[in-house]
């Protein structure tokens, strides 16, 4: 271990690969999971743009790119049913798991988080980097599944039993479903080792005087996500199990007795229960969705907190929230089944933690809204993303609890208004959030700034074309147009008076990526031709600032020490363009200097 | 620049009382007390919905699993002998209690293969019956960390242990946290053999 420790010394004289590819760092391991993700994202949306195609054009054969699939994925370019069944599956799975979750925590949480407490590294950088190694073969596994015979997964990326367990069988292991179910193991595998190694960090890595509510809600969010990821995992990685078992080895635990498939009785012991899948699957999922969306919560806090240069309203109050958020996240997951015929006693309980879980989540937005109270806002890029996420979580948020009451979910399951209620949480939420979080701290990473009027560009169409793609799902939602109809609704006459909306929500869509060009163009420019920064551009008060741009392998030349809270902007008595107090300068060099 | 040098990772912190590897093998034991608990819930949510179910005794040879069952129990307490050696500063009893563990261990193993090639040999297997299908997939995930844990164990008593020469109390905290895991495999067994062969069926 000692000559581990010698060669972790000599970080800057490592060979290359030890130093960018199998790296330690958790610097190195957080832009390794940023671009491999940001991939996946932008891989995930162009699945979702060629659905798009087929739901504004039904039957119509794909311009320009429809000729590459092949016959058996678009006979003559037109996109044949069950390709359209494998982009669905394939674009939910990416976005969530190899996409969404890797960027939030993988990304950012590494990134940020031991800079943010002030330590080296993560607890257990070893693990750290096998985390990422993990989630890249689950990501390649998933990739090869569109390559196998017969493709890849289409039973949605809930898997759903039976009908995941009857598409395509056969004991060989090459049927994108099986497929599914072992890159799902690796990634749950990663995210397993990820978050033991986030919690150990933060309880354990804080630097001198970092107590517990001085923490940035940045960390409190990550260290609530890594929680919620240690153990609503491993139920789902059961579930994999046993799905497995059903496909691989011929079991029945969601197969029911006497199930007839295309006429014929399905041959297995039966016994089993559709309804276990759900069951098990959404003890995860659910916990899921605030995966998706504290992290991003954590991020909008630090950018709003940095640029209306006021301490955050009720700090406290958004730390107990999101812990309870944490905690009821687990025993609301059966509210995505009220049609599934559990009783009225479940669906009862089910509906009164839904309502319970909206305050906390509330009680955070509400205290992000009331910070922007009386700030003098500069209006970076970062802060205009931070400040959309706010009414477009607010939508998303709002048009839930009409899903979580049993009674009008009855009407609204399963159609386009479920669609667009949680794409505004995640895509012009979350998603928002994060380029906020790559606006915000792409300077400490890079040493550059990101242009601001490519910035710009990128923002306002970005907030435009991302309403026109899922404001028209709420009124197709709410005529009762289903989910997981393969044209978009054309055959159905209560969709006809609706069926305009969807050529609206393609090209918005298509609109969308090409507001992304900008952005990348951004990305990739100011690396070399960005304005050059110094340690703490945005005049933050977190002790990530207080490294050197871009920080070395160990992060601090000495390794701070923490005086105060976390947001401590414009105290009574500062002059106006000294106007904040970093966590890490003792009080009277602060005085001094103001 | 300076060496990185992670904090806690041998002696506790104060405020908490953990060194980090304790605290992570504790995190690591809850993700799966959820994985082993979601299985634990799938038998039960099958059984209830079950019109019959086989008694594990008319399939299962209960004097092999109660064999099984003391041998797991006895490589606990060899596992914290172990352990105890080490914090008495005796290398040569650790390697002798170490190795006991690991011969229990296999022997668990060995037992098992009997067990599971008596099952094929009168045809039944996971697809037979739901209640076999959970058998097999219980006992063979169990397998799975049992074969985990004489790995880690194995490296420890074997090529890891060298590191009692340099860093004894670092190796000494090794012991501990593989005991943890050790212990939570016995665990996990101890709930599998009176669910699986002494439950009654119906």
């Amino acid at each position: 271990m000692t000559e581990a420790r010698h060669h972790e010394a000599h970080h800057d004289d490592l060979p290359f690969w030890r130093r960018y590819i199998f790296s330690t760092d958790h610097k190195v391991i957080g832009i390794q999971y940023g671009l491999t993700s940001l991939c996946f994202l932008f891989f995930g949306f162009c699945l979702v743009m060629m659905m798009r195609w087929q739901l504004a054009y039904p039957g119509q054969p794909m311009p320009w790119i429809g000729k590459w699939f092949g016959e058996s994925r678009m006979p003559g370019g037109v996109m044949a049913p069950e390709f359209y069944n494998q982009l669905g599956a394939m674009h939910g799975t990416i976005m969530v798991f190899l996409g969404i979750v890797p960027l939030a925590v993988g990304a950012f949480g590494n990134y940020l988080v031991p800079l943010q407490i002030g330590a080296q590294d993560m607890a257990f950088p070893k693990l750290n980097m096998m985390s990422y190694w993990v989630y890249f073969c689950g990501g390649v596994i998933m990739l090869a599944s569109f390559f196998v015979p017969a493709g890849s997964a289409q039973s949605g990326w809930t898997s759903y039993a039976p009908l995941s367990v009857i598409t395509e069988p056969g004991n060989t292991l090459l049927r994108g479903q099986t497929m599914w179910l072992i890159g799902m193991v690796f990634l749950i595998t990663s995210s397993l080792l990820g978050s033991v190694n986030f919690i150990t960090t933060i309880i354990q890595l804080r630097a001198k005087g970092l107590t517990f509510m001085r923490l940035p809600f940045f960390v409190w969010a990550q260290l609530v996500t890594a929680f919620l990821l240690l153990l609503a995992f491993p139920p789902l990685e059961a579930a994999g199990v046993l799905q497995l078992m059903d496909r691989v080895a011929g079991t029945s635990f969601f197969l029911p007795s006497g199930l007839v498939v295309s006429g014929k009785p399905w041959v297995a012991s039966g016994g089993g229960s559709a309804l276990l899948w759900q069951h098990l699957f959404w003890f995860l999922a659910h916990p899921e969705v605030y995966v998706l969306i504290l992290p991003a919560m954590g991020i909008v806090a630090e950018v709003i907190a940095n640029n209306t240069r006021k301490p955050l309203w009720g700090y406290n109050s958004m730390v107990w929230a999101v812990l309870i958020l944490g905690f009821l996240s687990f025993i609301v997951w059966a509210h995505h089944m009220f049609l599934t015929g559990m009783g009225t006693a479940i669906s009862s309980f089910f509906q009164t933690t839904t309502m319970l879980i909206s305050i906390p989540s509330i009680v955070i937005l509400t205290a992000l809204i009331l910070s922007l109270w009386g700030g003098s806002i500069r209006f970076t890029v970062p802060m205009l993303f931070a400040l959309a996420f706010l009414p477009m979580f607010g939508i998303g948020g709002l048009t839930g609890l009409p899903l979580g009451l049993a009674t009008s979910d009855i009407q609204l399951h399963d159609t386009y208004y479920v669609i667009g209620h949680f794409h505004y949480v995640v895509a012009p939420g979350t998603i928002f959030a994060m380029f906020a979080g790559i606006y915000h701290w792409y300077p400490k990473v890079t040493g550059r700034k990101l242009n601001a009027t490519l910035g710009r560009i990128h923002f306002w169409g970005s907030l435009l074309f991302i309403n026109g793609i899922f404001m028209p799902m709420f009124i197709q939602g709410m005529a009762g147009v289903s989910r997981r109809l393969y044209d978009g609704g054309a055959s159905y006459l209560h969709a006809q008076h609706v069926l305009g909306l969807n050529r609206m929500m393609s090209v918005s869509a298509w609109c969308l990526a090409l507001f992304q060009i900008p952005f990348v163009i951004n990305f990739f420019w100011s690396l070399w031709k960005g304005r050059k920064t110094e340690e703490n551009p945005w005049d933050a008060t977190t002790l990530e600032w207080a490294t050197p741009t871009p920080p070395p392998h160990g992060n601090f030349a000495t390794i701070p020490t923490v005086h105060r809270g976390p947001y401590e902007y414009s105290l009574p008595g500062s002059e106006t363009h000294k106007d904040f107090y970093p966590q890490w300068e003792p009080d009277h060099v602060a005085k001094a200097r103001a | 620049m300076s060496a990185i040098e992670i904090p806690y990772n041998v002696e506790e912190r104060p405020d908490t009382g953990l060194y980090n590897a304790k605290l992570g093998v504790w995190l690591f034991l809850a993700s799966e007390v959820m994985l082993f608990g979601a299985l634990f819930s799938a038998y039960v949510l099958l059984r209830v919905g079950a019109e019959n179910w086989e008694h594990g005794a008319e399939i299962l040879s209960i004097p092999l699993g109660t064999v099984n069952t003391l041998i797991l129990i006895l490589s606990s307490v060899t596992m914290v002998m172990s352990w105890a050696s080490l914090k008495m500063h005796n290398f040569a009893r650790y390697k002798l209690f170490m190795g006991m563990t690991l011969l229990c261990a296999l022997v668990f193993l060995v037992i098992k293969g009997f067990e599971y090639s008596a099952k094929f040999h009168h045809h039944l297997f996971p697809s037979t019956s739901t209640y076999m299908a959970i058998y097999f997939t219980l006992t063979g995930l169990h397998g799975l960390h049992v074969i985990g844990g004489i790995i880690v164990n194995g490296y420890l008593w074997g090529p890891g242990a060298g590191m009692w020469q340099t860093e004894p109390q670092r190796f000494t905290n090794r012991i501990e946290v593989a005991g943890l895991y050790w212990h939570f495999v016995d665990l996990v067994w101890i709930f599998l053999f009176p669910t699986l062969y002494l439950l009654p069926g119906k």
